[in-house]
């Protein structure tokens, strides 16, 4: 059986992890290629780094970093932030990513999915959407974000999905703006509309605070996976405990070595 | 050396990562003579079976690759690499393959997500040298839409559930295939490539 992915998120800066330095385990927490290291070890599925870089300069940084990571982390590493070519996307995964994750280009201009798909393959592009809740109740709706969840776009983001998909993206990021960062539990309902409407794959992103709500996202949301920043970073829950509380409840989840 | 198959496409930095890991040299190359001189060959894959063919004749590889594997020397082929293995393939409105494995490459059935992306098991068939230090049940990961199907059910070793019943190791000789992504499955995968070359290095068939 497929099982379901848990997903650790890097949130990297001019080549540096911005979050989650309090690893006492690690020399550096802040090296990604440490923390990468780390995390491989701990069963992680999958790894995806979020470029903030501000600069040119601090992206070139990160391709180093993903070349050094694909060194020695052997599992599939996807990459996003800034990336706005098909030749952005062939540089990070010449470096050693599986994939690549676009967000704001990829509203901008849709047709980046499209020639992405084409260049290398569905399964390499992943789409990120930003969404924010706008309707409530039997209607409820949500509205695209982009520019790191600063700017409104008018698109709703259920249409969005399809759209990408018939362009050929090969997985959905979906993060709830109004529960990321809050710890209480991702946007259910969002993740499921998503999710039903959608042949590929859905990643649920934002609210992680409990291992309850990873289980939610995955039944009740009917995510593919979950992706979380703070509860590995700060170290409230580990990969392993995750994994052991998931799989207890009667989730498919990966559990060896 | 080994020879790590460039037709253009696919993450080779991945399976050179991979051999080095496990001490190993490669190299990425599209030269037959090279190829040809590889204590292994591996035939990595992503994207579809039929640009993979184009690429393959191109580089005029289609024969010194079909004479390698005629001659039971290692080879390993990877997702889209195993696929260009069998005699034929649907996607793309259907394409001729490499024909060295009979049978037919199909689409994953509907009703469930597509591609097939993430972990799953792999159930041994038959106790093989590429299975050795694996448990049964080891999960490797997938991301595919086609999987192939051969006519001898026997060269399917390894069997992976998703809507339909799938041959994730083929075997036959020297020549391993696996729909999965070894350099992607941890330190089980990284065993698998390991038995493999051990494998081919002792020169046995299976």
């Amino acid at each position: 059986m497929l099982t379901k992915r848990i997903i650790p998120c890097l949130d990297v800066k001019d080549g540096r992890v911005v979050k989650g330095t309090s690893f006492v385990r690690l020399r550096d927490a802040g090296d990604p290629v440490e923390l990468s290291a780390f995390y491989y070890e701990q069963g992680a599925d999958e790894l995806v780094f979020l470029d903030i870089s501000a600069t040119p300069e601090g992206r070139d940084t990160l391709v180093d970093v993903v070349e050094r990571i694909s060194e020695q982390v052997f599992i599939p590493l996807t990459v996003g932030g800034g990336l706005r070519t098909t030749d952005d996307m062939r540089r990070m995964l010449k470096a050693g990513a599986d994939k690549v994750s676009i967000n704001t280009a990829a509203v901008l201009t849709p047709e980046l999915i499209r020639e992405g798909a084409a260049k290398f393959g569905s399964q390499c592009i992943v789409v990120a959407i930003d969404a924010k809740r706008v309707e409530n109740g039997p209607r409820a709706k949500w509205e695209v974000y982009t520019h790191s969840g600063q700017q409104p776009t008018g698109i709703d983001a259920l249409f969005w999905a399809q759209q990408a998909v018939a362009m050929g993206a090969g997985e959905i990021l979906l993060t709830s703006i109004d529960a990321d960062g809050h710890r209480a539990g991702y946007d259910i309902e969002l993740t499921r509309t998503i999710s039903e409407a959608v042949t590929v794959p859905v990643i649920a992103s934002g609210g992680a605070g409990a291992l309850e709500d990873l289980y939610q996202a995955l039944v009740a949301g009917r995510a593919d996976a979950v992706l979380a920043a703070s509860i590995f970073h700060y170290g409230m829950h580990s990969i392993p405990e995750t994994k052991e509380y998931l799989a207890k409840k009667g989730i498919a989840i990966r559990i060896e070595g | 050396m080994i020879a790590i198959i460039d037709y253009g496409a696919g993450n080779l930095r991945s399976v050179a990562n991979a051999m080095a890991k496990l001490g190993h040299q490669s190299r990425i190359t599209s030269r037959a003579e090279e190829i040809q001189k590889a204590q292994a060959v591996i035939l990595p894959g992503v994207g579809a079976a039929g640009d993979t063919m184009d690429s393959l004749r191109k580089l005029g590889l289609i024969e010194p690759i079909k004479q390698l594997i005629a001659e039971d020397r290692p080879f390993f082929g990877v997702c889209v690499g195993l696929q260009v293995l069998f005699t034929g393939t649907e996607e793309g409105g259907g394409h001729d393959c490499l024909g060295i494995i009979p049978g037919r490459v199909k689409k994953l059935p509907a009703g469930r997500k597509v591609p097939h992306m993430g972990w799953n098991q792999v159930r041994q068939r038959v106790s093989h040298p590429v299975f050795e230090g694996i448990p049964d049940g080891a999960n490797f990961y997938f991301v595919h839409s086609y999987y192939g199907e051969p006519d001898d059910k026997s060269l399917a070793i390894g069997e992976t559930e998703y809507g339909v019943t799938m041959g994730s190791v083929i075997a036959r000789g020297n020549l391993v295939a696996t729909q999965f992504h070894p350099e992607k499955s941890g330190d089980y995968g990284l065993k698998m490539y390991q038995n493999f070359l051990r494998h081919a290095r002792n020169g046995k068939n299976a």
